[in-house]
């Protein structure tokens, strides 16, 4: 991995809007974001955030506008930027019957190159190691949404949209996740966060929408 | 793509255009159907073998005809607003079903009422009467498919996809059971087949046809333009024609 | 792990939708007592003469193998659709057609090869020739994979819907009668001895077809089942 793709990459949504249920959710969304940067997206229930992220990482379509991803329309450049970016859902996207290093055995081959955090590492990363081995059913949800979480770490995408990433989380797993995303950003990733948590990372350069 | 017929493509210009076409539609049908049913009934010689009893070839085999066409347009249409994402389309194709599986239940009804005086059953395994009842079962799929999603342009996609693949297999269908009806009758001639067409049926037959098709064309047209005041109930345009209607009404 | 990327997605997924398969033995168990059951009817409305039985017998196994795929395709998608997987199945760069067939050939192992071994089971048990198991063990080796392939797109469509379960069926036969027509003929022709090379030719067409076109038909309906 070269080092300009680390330091030059920018997400720009342009003029988007969404209907849900023949319902205008939102319009005339436009933001730009760049290496090193983090948006928040806040707002009601309902309002249309998780619907925007879904835009964003190009499950749905808009009904007006484009995302791109360093200048190209990520409809356009879909396997690429699909390598580029990671997507946590609400949904933890991970299997119950499966153990925390089978999930992420699964997500590694779902996504490629192999990155330089093993699954382990991951796991230690954010303090779970010792529950590696036990199925995720027997895990609290708290512990559910770590492993989740813990996505991010073994996947070499450069762009993550993460849905409300703080729920089910005590006081030390937010701070483990907040200190998560400024290493991201502080190593020249870029991240799109939907939550309702002040999110204060001291030296990243942070924008936010707010949604009513 | 289509020039001029492009600014219809809009849902606010589609909604007038089939406002003022629909009517001269819906005279081109009656008008037909007159002179059909007159040249069916009356003038057309009844057949040696079948008696009079053979001139509901006149509404069967029209609606056998329809309601391959319907579904070929469904499909068609469904493919057009998932590739182009054009709304009028999905809606035609939505709007399409019912009178499709109309004309596929109307003829097998009167494959049923032909079978009946002339070899006493109300049902016979025929190939073309087989085939017209799954085609019955194509479309309802089709219709429950969309009426189980919620989000409508979700409901259209997907009805797209399925009619697509009900295309594909219809010649297969058609086929296969033509093969099996063959296996289980022998290779005699279909019964639902008149015997040969004279030029005074086939003018009959050939009216009663193109009058289904303006029947379909200005149910389609009314049917797509309340799928789309439907769809675009939340629309600014939607609001103000129904001011205007409040108002004219007033 | 192996280093092609896509030999290993491939790999990977059939490997996890089988340990699924065999961890939830019970469902795979109920599939095939469904069948055994559906089959058992026939015998029970139509008497037990042991001709008659022979005589239906391949339209009784290819109507119940029908009914017990149909209800097991649920299995597909539904789980991996609640837990949010499936998302990330879409979301992967690797071509999610891959992914697709790797799925649809677990489904195929773990329903439609113990549907063979039960057929063939009763074959024997209802005194069939050997014509007769040979001709209904080709028909249900040929025409189970396309049961899971065109399963696999229907079911891609229903996924998550309130009334799937019973809108799934609804769907899917018609599109299954086909097959269902040729095979049948296939057994029949072979019980009296004549050839069904014919037959066979025609359900090969519909699997090669159907491998063609099914997997793109699956993915397009996720993508839309998604947004």
């Amino acid at each position: 991995m070269n080092q300009q793709s680390i330091d030059n990459n920018s997400l720009f949504a342009e003029n988007l809007s969404c209907f849900r249920n023949e319902q205008l959710l939102f319009k005339e969304i436009n933001f730009n974001l760049s290496s090193g940067e983090v948006l928040q997206i806040e707002g009601t229930n309902g309002s249309g955030k998780t619907s925007l992220l879904r835009i964003l990482c190009g499950l749905a379509i808009p009904e007006e506008g484009k995302v791109s991803w360093n200048n190209q329309d990520i409809q356009d450049t879909r396997s690429q930027y699909l390598q580029d970016m990671h997507y946590i859902g609400h949904a933890n996207g991970i299997k119950a019957e499966l153990t925390p290093i089978e999930n992420l055995v699964v997500a590694q081959s779902l996504t490629n190159p192999i990155g330089d955090c093993s699954c382990r590492d991951a796991l230690a990363q954010m303090e779970i190691e010792e529950l590696a081995d036990v199925p995720v059913r027997k895990l609290s949800s708290g512990q559910r949404r770590r492993v989740a979480l813990s996505r991010l770490l073994i996947s070499e995408a450069r762009l993550w949209l993460v849905d409300e990433p703080f729920t089910s989380l005590d006081d030390g797993g937010r701070l483990l996740v907040k200190k998560m995303f400024e290493t991201h950003a502080s190593a020249g990733g870029l991240a799109v966060i939907v939550t309702h948590d002040p999110l204060e990372l001291p030296n990243i350069p942070f924008k936010k929408i707010t949604f009513n | 793509m289509f020039g001029k017929f492009d600014k219809y493509a809009a849902p606010e210009n589609f909604y007038l255009l089939s406002c003022k076409v629909v009517p001269w539609f819906a005279w081109a049908c009656v008008l037909l159907t007159i002179s059909g049913l007159a040249g069916g009934l009356f003038w057309s010689p009844p057949d040696y073998q079948q008696g009079e009893s053979v001139r509901i070839i006149y509404i069967h085999v029209p609606s056998a005809w329809m309601s391959i066409f319907i579904y070929m347009v469904m499909a068609s249409a469904g493919f057009v607003g998932f590739v182009w994402k054009v709304k009028i389309a999905d809606a035609i194709a939505r709007a399409s079903a019912p009178l499709g599986a109309s004309f596929t239940f109307l003829a097998l009804a009167t494959g049923s009422l032909w079978g009946k005086p002339m070899w006493g059953t109300w049902w016979v395994w025929d190939a073309r009467l087989t085939s017209e009842l799954i085609l019955l079962f194509l479309y309802l799929g089709y219709m429950a498919l969309q009426s189980a999603i919620e989000d409508r342009r979700m409901a259209a996609h997907a009805g797209a996809i399925l009619a697509m693949i009900g295309v594909v297999n219809i010649p297969i269908i058609h086929y296969s059971v033509e093969w099996w009806s063959t296996l289980h009758q022998g290779a005699t001639v279909s019964k639902m087949d008149a015997p040969s067409i004279h030029v005074s049926m086939l003018i009959p037959l050939l009216l009663m046809a193109f009058s289904f098709k303006c029947f379909y064309a200005s149910m389609v047209l009314v049917r797509a333009r309340s799928e789309i005041l439907m769809s675009e109930r939340n629309s600014s345009w939607a609001s103000k024609l129904a001011l205007k209607r409040d108002s004219q009404n007033a | 792990m192996h280093t092609n990327p896509l030999y290993n997605v491939f790999t990977t997924m059939l490997k996890r939708d089988l340990f699924f398969g065999m961890r939830r033995s019970s469902e795979l168990a109920n599939s095939l007592i469904f069948f055994l059951i559906v089959v058992t009817m026939f015998p029970f409305v139509l008497g037990t003469e042991p001709a008659l039985l022979r005589d239906i017998y391949p339209g009784v196994i290819w109507v119940a193998a029908l009914l017990s795929v149909t209800m097991s395709l649920d299995r597909m998608f539904n789980s991996d659709f609640e837990d949010g997987t499936l998302e990330q199945m879409l979301l992967s760069q690797h071509p999610t057609t891959f992914i697709v067939m790797a799925k649809v050939v677990a489904h195929w192992l773990l329903t439609g090869v113990p549907l063979i071994i039960a057929s063939m089971f009763l074959g024997v048990i209802f005194g069939l020739s050997y014509e007769s198991l040979q001709a209904i063990l080709v028909t249900l080796l040929l025409g189970t994979p396309v049961l899971s392939l065109v399963g696999s797109a229907a079911t891609a469509l229903t996924v998550g819907l309130r009334g799937g379960a019973m809108l799934l069926p609804l769907i899917i036969l018609p599109l299954y009668i086909p097959l269902l027509i040729f095979s049948v003929a296939a057994v029949n022709n072979a019980s009296q001895g004549l050839g069904f090379t014919g037959e066979i030719y025609f359900i090969s067409a519909i699997l090669v077809l159907t491998i063609t076109l099914a997997p793109f038909a699956t993915v397009l309906s996720l993508r839309i089942r998604f947004g």
